[in-house]
């Protein structure tokens, strides 16, 4: 836990010098995120995307942290840190919660549900998965880590 | 959950008056929408005009109040705004609703 806070200090300091970063702490339950989500929408990093891209982020981060609040965090008071780093075409988001492990250690595969079934669920990952370049994931001790990079116009 | 119903003859017309439909509203949404389309008509349209944001949850809750109407009635969409048809888009459920560039088109429109 304070080996991961000083690295994102670290990561923190070094990237404020050359491009825009912030850091977002919140709650993992649903009405936390969504405060969580407009605060990002308003950061430096997302402030500075033409809409398109800031309209995709925002459904990336929606489903990155929802899905954290519903299958991570459910309930167990565990927190959710967000870091978002906008780098010459590309944003980049490091998303750490210290809740339950990714079911065997793995990143959901994200398949498209078939629409004429009329499905209610199973969207997230695949929205995820069509909205990201790369996506890592580390469960870290306690805390998991996924590392995200979108690319973007700007 | 906001929502305004308006019976425009024999098509119920409810407008969403929220800024989002996401994880966190989406079952008051579909709470809202199962007390409105009790209403008999013989079309129901949803306008999502100021409705901005949509994540896959308000995405699901769309799909479910679908559901409710079937078999009789069909869900119509009106009035998506940028984000909201990027949702619809890359999860290919466009394909499945009757979507209307605004209610207007929507009422003018067969069905």
């Amino acid at each position: 836990m304070r080996a991961e806070r000083m690295a994102v200090n670290g990561m923190a300091s070094q990237a404020a010098v050359e491009w825009p970063f912030a850091l977002i702490e919140m709650p993992g339950d649903l009405e936390s995120v969504r405060a969580g989500l407009a605060r990002a929408m308003r950061s430096a990093p997302l402030a500075r995307l033409g809409p398109e891209d800031r309209g995709r982020a925002e459904i990336l981060l929606a489903e990155v942290l929802n899905n954290i609040a519903e299958h991570a965090c459910c309930g167990s008071g565990a927190g959710i840190r967000l870091l978002l780093r906008l780098e010459p075409a590309r944003l980049c988001l490091v998303v750490e919660d210290d809740g339950v492990a990714m079911p065997s250690g793995a990143l959901p595969a994200g398949e498209l549900p078939d629409a004429a079934s009329l499905p209610e669920g199973g969207f997230g990952w695949f929205l995820i998965r069509s909205l990201a370049r790369e996506i890592s994931y580390l469960r870290d001790g306690k805390t998991n880590r996924l590392g995200i990079v979108m690319d973007c116009e700007q | 959950m906001s929502l305004q119903s308006e019976k425009q003859a024999d098509t119920l017309v409810i407008r969403v008056e929220e800024d989002r439909i996401d994880a966190a509203g989406a079952i008051r949404f579909k709470e809202g929408m199962r007390d409105l389309i009790a209403e008999r008509s013989a079309r129901v349209i949803l306008d999502l005009s100021r409705v901005n944001f949509l994540d896959s949850s308000g995405l699901g809750a769309v799909v479910a109040v679908m559901k409710l109407l079937a078999p009789e009635r069909r869900l119509e969409l009106a009035g998506l705004t940028p984000t909201v048809e990027k949702v619809f888009r890359l999860t290919r459920m466009d394909s499945v609703f009757t979507i209307h560039a605004a209610v207007d088109q929507g009422l003018s429109h067969a069905g």
